[in-house]
């Protein structure tokens, strides 16, 4: 389980890295890194404001 | 750059920056890093602020004052108006900022105080020597380096991992963040009002703001509860907005950020480290603004660390006055704000007219936020009642 990041979506606003509980995500300036303790949990596609993320399993 | 610092500070936002001029003015060796290479940009802010708030730091400069404005105009589900601080003479009048100049300038006033700046320089994790802060790892153009401080600084954000490494929960559940975004729309004439429409039919949990920008412009943004989010999204919400509210509107910038709405966290120091701002969840619940809290913070923040550096001593037990001094300031109004947003957004759109109109002839233009909550308290005990607390 991991989560994909639409690089032509995301607005790089971090949102999503305040919100993961694992610590999984990272702002890098103009994109969004996912590192493998990513659970899946869904939380960040969930409040993302354009929706550029989605879990995969 | 220097292998040692007395302080690093990580991230160059309005608290950053303050907290790096205060450091850098009481004589301090500090470091100032951004991850960006661009200070101010990209914006993830609707850029409202109080006057006076913002005067308490810095004298207001036309370059980056995009608007003045005269007050607030706050717009019930059923189109009722309520208008708020109409004198101009109003302490809460404010501005809407040109954040891109405005958070330059912060920084150059931290840069021309003695701090030292990097911009591109991301923090990677924190030093550590027999489990105490020594420092960061930072990455500059690519390549890591060690940089040595007796004080950290998380100034990082909404997307703070400074307070993490450091072994502070900062995580923002669903409902503790507002999921926003805003365009900058150009062919409007907005008024010289902030504008804040309420209700699910606008945004759910959260509101739509018409900021006016100067020249024909306006921000105009939402904000939605992240745990009503997901179905509906801040960006297709705003655009249904600005398509019903506003056809003849030209979106000329997109702007997307999520805004801490979870009121004061457990705990903001650690040995050797502070967080400030957004990254220690200070901005306020139920508008969402943050800049002159963090600026507030970044000044508390700024002083400690020189006490510290007197008494030679970076532990919790010198940095927790820091964590006191903001708990009984800021934390106090925001925690107040929390029960307003909690029960705000409980209320159903019937509800919210009816306390619109509950102040129909009531004369709220000059009152400030705490004492208009109170005027329709008096008016809706029932409907508040939760609230009462905050009248005592």
């Amino acid at each position: 389980m991991s989560v994909n990041v639409n690089r032509y979506k995301c607005g790089y606003c971090g949102a999503c890295v305040g919100v993961c509980p694992e610590g999984a995500l990272e702002l890098v300036e103009t994109w969004i890194e996912v590192d493998n303790t990513c659970t899946g949990c869904g939380i960040c596609a969930k409040i993302c404001p354009v929706g550029a993320l989605v879990v995969v399993k | 750059m220097k292998e040692r610092y007395d302080v690093i500070v990580v991230g160059a936002g309005p608290g950053g920056s303050i907290t790096a001029k205060t450091c850098a003015q009481g004589g301090l060796d500090v470091l100032l890093i951004e991850k960006r290479q661009e200070i101010g940009d990209p914006v993830r802010c609707a850029e409202g602020v109080g006057r006076d708030a913002l005067k308490k730091h810095i004298a207001p400069d036309k370059r980056w004052i995009a608007a003045e404005v005269k007050g607030s105009v706050l717009i019930a589900p059923d189109g009722t108006q309520v208008k708020m601080s109409e004198d101009a003479s109003n302490p809460k009048a404010g501005y809407t900022l040109e954040r891109k100049v405005f958070d330059r300038a912060l920084a150059q006033q931290a840069a021309m105080a003695g701090a030292e700046v990097m911009v591109k320089t991301r923090a990677t994790e924190l030093l550590r020597s027999n489990g105490k802060i020594t420092g960061i790892k930072a990455m500059y153009m690519g390549e890591t380096r060690d940089i040595k401080a007796d004080i950290v600084i998380g100034a990082d954000g909404v997307e703070s991992k400074v307070g993490r490494w450091g072994g502070i929960n900062t995580v923002l559940k669903p409902v503790d963040i507002e999921t926003c975004a805003q365009f900058l729309v150009s062919n409007i004439d907005p008024g010289d009002y902030s504008k804040f429409y309420l209700g699910s039919n606008y945004a759910p949990g959260g509101y739509v703001w018409v900021f006016p920008k100067g020249e024909h412009t306006a921000n105009v943004g939402i904000g939605i509860l992240g745990s009503r989010s997901g179905d509906v999204r801040a960006i297709s919400l705003i655009q249904r907005f600005v398509d019903i509210y506003m056809p003849q509107a030209k979106i000329v910038e997109i702007v997307v950020g999520g805004v801490p709405v979870s009121g004061p966290i457990k705990q903001t120091v650690s040995d050797g480290l502070i967080l400030v701002g957004d990254a220690a969840r200070q901005s306020d619940p139920l508008t969402g603004g943050g800049i002159t809290n963090a600026m507030d913070a970044g000044e508390m923040a700024g002083n400690i660390c020189i006490k510290a550096k007197e008494k030679g001593d970076y532990s919790v037990k010198t940095l927790k006055e820091y964590e006191d001094k903001w708990r009984a300031t800021i934390g106090k109004e925001i925690s107040k704000s929390l029960q307003v947003k909690n029960l705000l957004i409980k209320l159903s759109d019937e509800q919210l007219n009816q306390l619109a109109h509950s102040l129909d002839g009531v004369d709220v233009s000059k009152m400030a936020l705490p004492v208009f909550l109170l005027a329709l308290f008096k008016k809706n005990p029932k409907l508040l009642w939760e609230l009462r607390e905050l009248f005592k």
